[in-house]
């Protein structure tokens, strides 16, 4: 069986939806005996999701208005050429 | 030319980039519209400044602009941006940290540091427990005290969902490099949110 360190070094492919179905049984026979690394995969599945949950911030406005500013002037430049 | 109207077609990438591409101004802004937000949070993601982020955005939506001539169609418009906008970033780091900067290029320490896991499930979701504004602050706390190598990787692999070819391409970095990487912020931000979100006076000898 894997040790704890070797198994977190192959995490990635753990989590991976796509990884292949040799690699995964050889992954998954750790985590079905190793009540730690079981809490870390779990635990790191949550972290990705909270991450992936979250929407992205809205831009400040002044910060936009800044940002149309430069792309009018950009393309008022590029229709005169 | 009659343009077609996009709100009732919802959001047609390939013809607002096609359209775009032949002069229709209106087609851009609305590519810049869908993206601005994710772009300033990439750029805000890698540089830690909103100064530099602001820069990033504007930079990034004006080359662009300026370069859509060079697009190929057969590529996604966003992984372009992005790449435009990692750029972007990556050079206001190395402009902030002057000589100090270490490439992206260059080898990791890879001694493994000695760190205490935290094993502990969480209690519930985050989402029950907290406003989006905690939560956001939480997160971005702990993708702040990652170092700019790590916070890169982990912001183009798992918030904007790249791949990791498309992550080593935009980084200029192999894909084991970016594979080392991703799994290094994974477990540093696992650790920082676990001492946040854990229920509190449990470990796992409960699951023994
Ligand atoms: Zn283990």
């Amino acid at each position: 069986m894997l040790t704890c360190k070797q198994f977190l070094q192959e995490l990635n492919d753990y989590l991976d939806p796509n990884v292949d179905a040799v690699t995964k049984v050889h992954l998954q026979a750790h985590v079905s005996e190793c009540p730690n690394c079981f809490v870390i995969v779990d635990t790191t599945k949550h972290t990705l999701q909270v991450y992936k949950g979250i929407e992205p911030q809205a831009i400040p406005d002044d910060v936009k208005t800044r940002l149309w500013n430069a792309l009018e002037r950009k393309m008022a430049a590029r229709g005169r050429e | 030319m009659t343009p077609t109207p996009i709100s009732a077609l919802g959001f047609d990438e390939p013809s607002l980039v096609e359209r775009a591409q032949s002069g229709d101004s209106a087609a851009f802004t609305t590519l810049v519209e869908q993206y601005q937000r994710k772009i300033f949070r990439l750029a805000m993601n890698i540089t830690q400044n909103t100064e530099d982020a602001e820069d990033v955005l504007q930079e990034t939506f004006l080359k662009a602009y300026q370069h859509l001539d060079g697009f190929q169609r057969n590529s996604k418009f966003y992984t372009w941006i992005v790449r435009i906008a990692v750029n972007e970033a990556l050079m206001k780091l190395r402009k902030r940290r002057g000589d100090k900067f270490v490439s992206l290029d260059e080898p990791l320490e890879t001694g493994e540091e000695e760190v205490k896991r935290e094993v502990a499930v969480w209690e519930g979701n985050p989402e029950d427990r907290y406003s989006q504004e905690e939560i956001r602050k939480i997160l971005d706390e702990a993708v702040e005290s990652l170092k700019p190598d790590f916070r890169t990787v982990f912001a183009l692999r798992d918030i904007e969902e790249l791949s990791t070819e498309e992550t080593a391409e935009a980084l200029g970095i192999s894909v084991p490099a970016v594979k080392s990487r991703l799994l290094r912020a994974r477990l540093a931000l696992r650790e920082k949110l676990t001492r946040q979100f854990k229920r509190k006076g449990e470990d796992v000898f409960a699951y023994l």
